[in-house]
């Protein structure tokens, strides 16, 4: 088992679980995003349970982090090999006539996401963690009401930050397009190769960053104050 | 036609290279493209200088030799086809032609626009084959059911030349279409069950070994593959790999 993961190929299935682990996770977090949207007390009270749930803190959490964290550091693992692979650079390359952007410039796009990972750290999980496990305050009360909501609120007054997250979110739709499918590729399924999952990947890869996008320019315009 | 070539030329597989222009004066459009390299090789012979040297061998499609990376893809612009397949009519008069050697740290030039491909016969000698007795008591081989669904995909896995052009074309210089036609040909036939383990995991390790990349599934592979080999191949050896591991 341990000789599989240190093959090519294994590092690519390792690479695709991870991806599916954050695809879904993406999934679960733009739907509790939308309810931003819509019901800003449902909104408060998933985000608490999210928040003060044991198993979300202490088994979810830890997995996601090492999921992303592991996704990444493979990612630059396996494309320093990749550049190594190569030998000298060709005078003239075609790659259009073969292959999408997309799936040509991965390492660029997740690049751009990992900034964005970074600066939504910054933004909202270390003032959580902050919040809840260095100054212990669990209640997430402020001034007597929830406050999860009008911190959300609050940072997408910055039209900076908007604009970051817009691109960010338009990088993520692109290193989806090709990664949904390649995902499924590297586990050795054909299934990415046909119709019905390419038009799925496709409608993922553009409706989920899309909803993001949404609700960031929703707080900014249209919930102003 | 009357063309410009951009060809690289390399002494040796120790010296530094560089791209040198050609001129090439009245070409037919019916001309292969190795035909046309032929005329500038004769050219160059004729004015005392060093021919071009080029790998090539049955110029109908079949050796898998004549590796070129023409205009930025392996083997030209055409689809489906070897160099000495390629016609003179896919370009035009004036054009400028760039032609470089197949590129992959494990394919070393060794002059010109010869690379060293015995990488790929390193694979192959791992596990691209089946123990078969031939001391004159082999099964009949037609006393083995073979669905025509498996026969025809093994088959198409099987026209695999090794001429490399997956791996010229990958960004990461990927052997995966390849390696993964060579195991999917024996994968799908009975005859192929019983080292099948042992022949995905020595195969994928001598490719690891010989420094190839590792897949990102961009395609580009099969888009330049002139056997037409298809990415579910990829996929397959994949399989093949994670059920040897848990087995
Ligand atoms: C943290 C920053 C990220 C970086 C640096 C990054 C980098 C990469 C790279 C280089 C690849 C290609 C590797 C390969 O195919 O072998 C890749 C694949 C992939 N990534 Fe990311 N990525 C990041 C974040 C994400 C996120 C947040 C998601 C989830 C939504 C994601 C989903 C995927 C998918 C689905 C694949 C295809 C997996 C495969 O082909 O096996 N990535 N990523
Ligand atoms: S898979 Fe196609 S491109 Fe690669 S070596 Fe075989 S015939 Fe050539
Ligand atoms: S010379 Fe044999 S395939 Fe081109």
């Amino acid at each position: 088992m341990g000789g599989f993961f240190k093959s090519s190929i294994g590092r690519k299935v390792a690479m695709a679980l991870s991806a599916f682990f954050l695809m879904f996770f993406l999934l679960q977090h733009l739907f509790i995003n939308m309810l931003s949207v819509f019901s800003p007390d449902a909104f408060n009270e998933v985000s608490h349970f999210m928040g003060t749930n044991p198993l979300v803190q202490f088994a979810l959490q830890p997995v996601l982090i090492f999921a992303v964290v592991f996704h990444f550091v493979m990612g630059f693992i396996l494309e320093l090999k990749n550049k190594k692979a190569n030998g000298v650079a060709y005078a003239r390359n075609n790659g259009a006539a073969n292959s999408t952007w997309s799936s040509r410039n991965m390492i660029y796009s997740g690049l751009v996401i990992l900034a964005f990972i970074v600066l939504h750290f910054i933004d909202f999980w270390f003032p959580e963690i902050n919040t809840k496990y260095i100054v212990g305050d669990m209640s997430g009360l402020h001034n007597g009401e929830f406050r999860y909501y009008h911190e959300l609120v609050e940072k997408f007054q910055n039209p900076l930050r908007v604009g970051a997250y817009v691109i960010s979110f338009i990088l993520l739709g692109l290193h989806l397009a090709h990664g949904f499918t390649s995902a499924f590729q590297s586990m050795g399924s054909t299934a990415g190769r046909k119709k019905n999952l390419q038009t799925f990947g496709k409608a993922y890869s553009i409706i989920l960053p899309l909803g993001f996008i949404i609700i960031a320019l929703f707080h900014h315009l249209i919930n102003n104050h | 036609m009357n063309l410009t070539l951009k060809i690289w030329r390399q002494a040796d597989s120790s010296s530094k290279g560089q791209m040198v222009d050609y001129k090439v004066t009245e070409i037919s459009e019916h001309m292969s493209f190795l035909e046309m390299m032929d005329v500038l090789n004769e050219q160059l012979v004729n004015s005392g200088d060093e021919p071009v040297a080029f790998d090539h061998d049955c110029r109908e499609g079949i050796c898998g030799m004549c590796s070129m990376y023409i205009n930025g893809e392996a083997h030209g612009p055409d689809r489906g086809v070897t160099t000495c397949q390629l016609h003179m009519r896919m370009f035009k008069d004036g054009d400028t032609i760039t032609i470089e050697p197949f590129r992959a740290a494990a394919f070393p030039v060794i002059k010109d626009l010869v690379v060293d491909r015995n990488a790929f016969e390193r694979i192959q000698q791992a596990g691209g084959y089946i123990s078969v007795n031939t001391s004159g008591n082999t099964q009949d081989a037609n006393s083995l059911p073979i669905s025509k669904h498996a026969a025809d995909e093994a088959m198409d896995a099987a026209t695999c030349i090794g001429c490399g052009a997956c791996v010229a074309t990958c960004k990461n210089s990927s052997a995966m279409l390849f390696v993964g036609a060579k195991v999917s040909q024996y994968a799908l036939l009975p005859q192929g069950q019983v080292e099948a383990a042992d022949r995905v995991q020595n195969m994928v390790a001598q490719m690891d070994l010989e420094g190839f990349g590792n897949c990102t599934n961009t395609g580009a592979c099969e888009v330049e593959c002139p056997k037409g080999i298809s990415l579910d191949n990829i996929a397959r050896m994949n399989r093949e790999l994670m059920k040897a591991t848990v087995k």
